[in-house]
């Protein structure tokens, strides 16, 4: 546990200048008994990658529902660039922190264009008054969105099918566009709940490339994922969650030799567990058997069973 | 051998060709025979209405069957490859037929049965309603056994742009007639009939392509599109001898403008308010309470444009008042506290009577007496003539509603495709990530609910001076008169949720059908469930599809848009990456 503070303490030092982009303070979550995020710490600095880890039902997603407004944290507090976020999800995005969903919640049944379009909604003041009589401003504003809507479709290279329903769209451009939506806010921290969720290898590579891209914007990101690989080329920082409490945070070969995160995902050996000596003998007792009844043992033996 | 399979091969196309054509003369021999037996005499006695005993003279419901002929023979034409006819059916003439034989035969048979069922037995019949019979089903058997010809539609013959203008303003033209006429049918059957024929000739347009061709050029002039259609709505009156008729077509006006009004709140914010007529209510009542009548509680008279803003103000108060704590709510309780809310009003307006409350409304006998509209000296009551055509009553309090109509469909076009239209949606499609993306959920819901509670009020206001009198039981949840919270629910989604002319098509029916079927009184109801649970099930997006709707009903739409995107989901790394 002392590595990993100095570790933590280390990166704090470096960015003390300018105040972090995230601070979120012992956020504790209870829901009814169950305590779902256990005074979590956590920050995110300008121009950083972190990664959020855990096991399923670590309280991963819940977390970010704290930071994003959509849960009022119990206990805790909730700083963007040094002032404390109101427990709204729009005024959390209005101050600059935009977030994509662990299942795809695109408006489905709006155009690509429009999707991005909404997101654009508290970048704009165009209200109902200035619909109706369409003055100057309003085309003015509205051209402005178009245009940046259409910069960051490019962006994610789905410019040639801004006229496609977004629910039309294969699973990976979802994704994508999931992303350009939330970077239509034009956030300063960008919160990722498992943005290769489903994908395949090279899709996955894909969204590398775009996250690193969206770093080069300047935009912090915070990132969920199970894929271990994928997490640790991408993140200059992992921080390890576990039923609810935070295990280990580092450096991604930090995170990743340590045995408690290990422990977390696979499980600790426990007391009686068959060594090499007592596999080797139960693996010869089934040969054994197999030799002598070769038809009948498959179906009444199998060997998964008997291994624990 | 060989050269003869080659040869069966070979003739095998000519002679299905030769089979379809001749099945084509057929349908072309059936419809001119179809169009000829309507100048034939169908029944002996005048005692059935319209006037279908004389030869050489289709009266009635012949002229609707002559119609119906008269487009099978046109389109068995089209069929044939007749030089000029193609442009009727871009996409096909094969279904297109098969619907208009069946416009055809329903609207002959319908009339031959009703002849015999009215007049009692078939002895009443003429040979000539025998010959309609028989020549209407022939174009039905011989379409059936036609090949489907459905085709792409080819890009449209460049046309110069008058010309183009001139097939909008006559296609305006002809719609006013058929609506026209549907207005002033004079009796039960001739507007079953006309609903036949009508519905399955619009039908067959659609399936032709005529209607997309006709919509794509309607998009390209839109703005002498939307003029063409106000002028041949504002040329309605001037097309009417008595006030009978208008007073329909203002009634139908009012329901539609409502049906509008509630499409932006259920079509666009995706809020299912079933309290919706309170807010018409709200509206009639303050422009009756302030109109000067002698029932009124206020002793003022407000000049109309005074009492129009104050409707308007007074339902956006009520709108506020009620929205603010309901649109907490979410989907199924919303619409169960909207419908609690519709029903207080009423019964409040009920009880305001001076026994059981205030004395305000005159309970359940409402506010009688309200006063004709006077427009800076323009008397609404009178009769005035305009262009040499006299124009009772009623149409002046037509043309005033059209304009209402005018601002209503004007603030849904513009605040639809707005930010906040926008916003509306995507609070429909998902609030989680719409409040996510930095919608304020709880007050664009609330502009939504107010916007169109004030619509309703305003259109409320004409209705007071219209009826005359406003009473509780006019804003009733579900109710044999239009408009009432059901019925504009039903207009909505019958036509078409988020779109501008389907509403007002789905009031116009749910109006005229009622009032042109009395007949139907009891089984009203139960026939409105049955078409809205068959229209559910083969046309979920309503009469007129919104574009979102109609790829969201029917996907193999989408393959129409040019779809090279699918292969290259690398080339997003290049510029991501870059």
């Amino acid at each position: 546990m002392n590595d990993m503070t100095t570790t933590t303490e280390n990166t704090v030092e470096n960015t003390t200048e300018t105040p972090a982009v995230l601070d979120a303070s012992g956020v504790t979550m209870r829901f009814g008994g169950l305590t779902a995020v256990r005074s979590v710490d956590l920050k995110v600095h300008a121009g950083e990658i972190v990664g959020l880890i855990g096991p399923n039902g670590a309280g991963k997603t819940t977390f970010f529902n704290c930071l994003t407004g959509l849960y009022v944290p119990t206990e805790g507090k909730v700083s963007y660039k040094g002032t404390v976020l109101p427990p709204k999800p729009h005024l959390v995005t209005q101050a600059g922190i935009a977030r994509t969903f662990q299942n795809i919640r695109l408006f489905a049944n709006m155009t690509v264009l429009e999707n991005v379009l909404v997101g654009r909604h508290t970048r704009t003041k165009e209200g109902l008054w200035s619909a109706l009589l369409r003055g100057p401003g309003f085309k003015k504003a509205e051209a402005a969105s178009h245009k940046r809507a259409m910069e960051l479709l490019e962006f994610i290279g789905l410019e040639h099918k801004a006229d496609h329903l977004a629910r039309n769209l294969p699973y990976g451009e979802q994704r994508k566009l999931e992303i350009a939506r939330a970077l239509a806010s034009d956030p300063g921290l960008l919160l990722l709940d498992e943005p290769t969720a489903g994908m395949n290898p090279q899709e996955t590579r894909v969204t590398e490339e775009l996250i690193f891209a969206i770093r080069d914007q300047g935009i912090a990101v915070l990132v969920i994922e199970h894929d271990m690989r994928f997490i640790f080329n991408l993140c200059d920082r992992v921080a390890c969650l576990v039923q609810g409490e935070k295990l280990v945070e580092g450096t991604p070969s930090v995170v990743q030799g340590d045995e408690r995160v290990v422990a977390a995902y696979l499980g600790t050996p426990f007391e009686g567990a068959p060594g090499a000596e007592e596999a080797a003998e139960v693996e010869a007792a089934e040969e054994a058997q197999g030799t002598t009844s070769k038809t009948s043992t498959t179906s009444t033996t199998s060997p998964e069973g008997e291994t624990p | 051998m060989t050269t003869d399979t080659t040869q069966t091969a070979e003739t095998a196309p000519a002679n299905r060709n030769s089979r379809a054509n001749m099945f084509r003369w057929l349908t072309l021999a059936g419809g001119l025979a179809t169009t000829a037996s309507t100048f034939l005499a169908w029944t002996y006695t005048d005692e059935f209405p319209g006037d279908l005993t004389v030869y050489g003279y289709p009266g009635g419901l012949q002229v609707l069957t002559l119609v119906a002929g008269l487009l099978t023979t046109l389109y068995a034409l089209a069929a044939l490859d007749i030089k000029g006819l193609r442009w009727l059916a871009p996409t096909g003439t094969t279904k297109a037929l098969r619907l208009l034989a069946l416009g055809a035969l329903g609207t002959t048979w319908f009339t031959v049965i009703a002849i015999a069922v009215e007049l009692g037995g078939m002895v009443n019949l003429e040979p000539g309603g025998f010959v309609a019979a028989v020549a209407s089903a022939i174009p039905v058997a011989a379409a059936f056994q036609l090949p489907d010809d459905t085709r792409k539609a080819k890009r449209p013959k460049e046309l110069p742009s008058w010309a183009e203008i001139l097939i909008i303003v006559a296609a305006f033209a002809i719609g006013l007639f058929v609506v026209t006429y549907g207005i002033d049918t004079e009796y039960a059957e001739l507007f079953t009939g006309y609903m036949i024929t009508a519905g399955f000739a619009i039908a067959a347009l659609f399936k032709a392509g005529l209607m997309a061709r006709l919509s794509a050029l309607t998009t390209k002039y839109r703005s002498i599109a939307v003029a063409a259609a106000f002028v041949a709505a504002a040329a309605f009156p001037f097309t009417q001898n008595t006030d009978q008729f208008t007073l329909i077509a203002v009634n139908i006006l009012i329901f539609a403008t409502v049906a509008l009004g509630l499409n932006i709140v259920v079509g666009l914010a995706g809020l299912l308010d079933l309290g919706y007529v309170a807010f018409l209510g709200v509206g009639a009542y303050t422009a009756a309470l302030v109109s000067g009548t002698t029932a009124s509680a206020f002793d003022v008279q407000f000049p109309f444009w005074a009492s129009v803003l104050t409707g308007g103000v007074v339902s956006l108060i009520f709108g506020v008042v009620i929205g603010a704590p309901t649109l907490r709510l979410r989907g199924d309780y919303l619409a169960i506290v909207t419908l609690g809310f519709g029903e207080i009003f009423r019964i409040t307006v009920g009880n305001l009577d001076g026994v059981s409350g205030p004395q305000v409304t005159n309970g359940p006998n409402g506010v009688p007496n309200v006063p004709d509209l006077v427009f800076f000296g323009y008397d609404f009551g009178e009769s005035h003539t305009i262009a040499g055509i006299e124009l009772g009553s009623y149409a002046n309090y037509y043309l005033l509603m059209l304009l209402a109509m005018i601002l209503v469909v004007l603030v849904f076009s513009r605040a639809g495709s707005s930010r906040i239209g926008r916003a509306w949606v995507a609070i429909r499609e998902d609030e989680t990530a719409a409040t996510a993306m930095g919608i304020n959920g709880f007050r664009v819901k609330l502009i939504a609910f107010a916007l169109g509670a004030t619509l309703a009020g305003l259109a409320g206001t004409v209705q007071a001076h219209v009826q005359s009198t406003v009473v509780p039981e006019m804003y009733v949840f579900a109710g044999p008169v239009p408009p009432n919270s059901a019925f504009l629910l039903a207009a909505v989604i019958l036509g078409g949720m988020g779109t501008i002319s389907g509403p007002l098509i789905g009031a116009t029916l749910l109006y005229m059908i009622p009032a042109k079927l009395q007949f139907l009184q009891d089984y009203q109801l139960l026939g409105f469930g049955i078409a809205l649970i068959l229209l559910m099930r083969f046309r979920p997006e309503g009469l007129i599809a919104n574009r979102r709707a109609q790829l969201e009903y029917h996907e193999t739409d989408q393959l129409d848009v040019p779809d090279k995107g699918l292969t290259d989901s690398g080339v997003g790394i290049t510029k991501a990456g870059a």
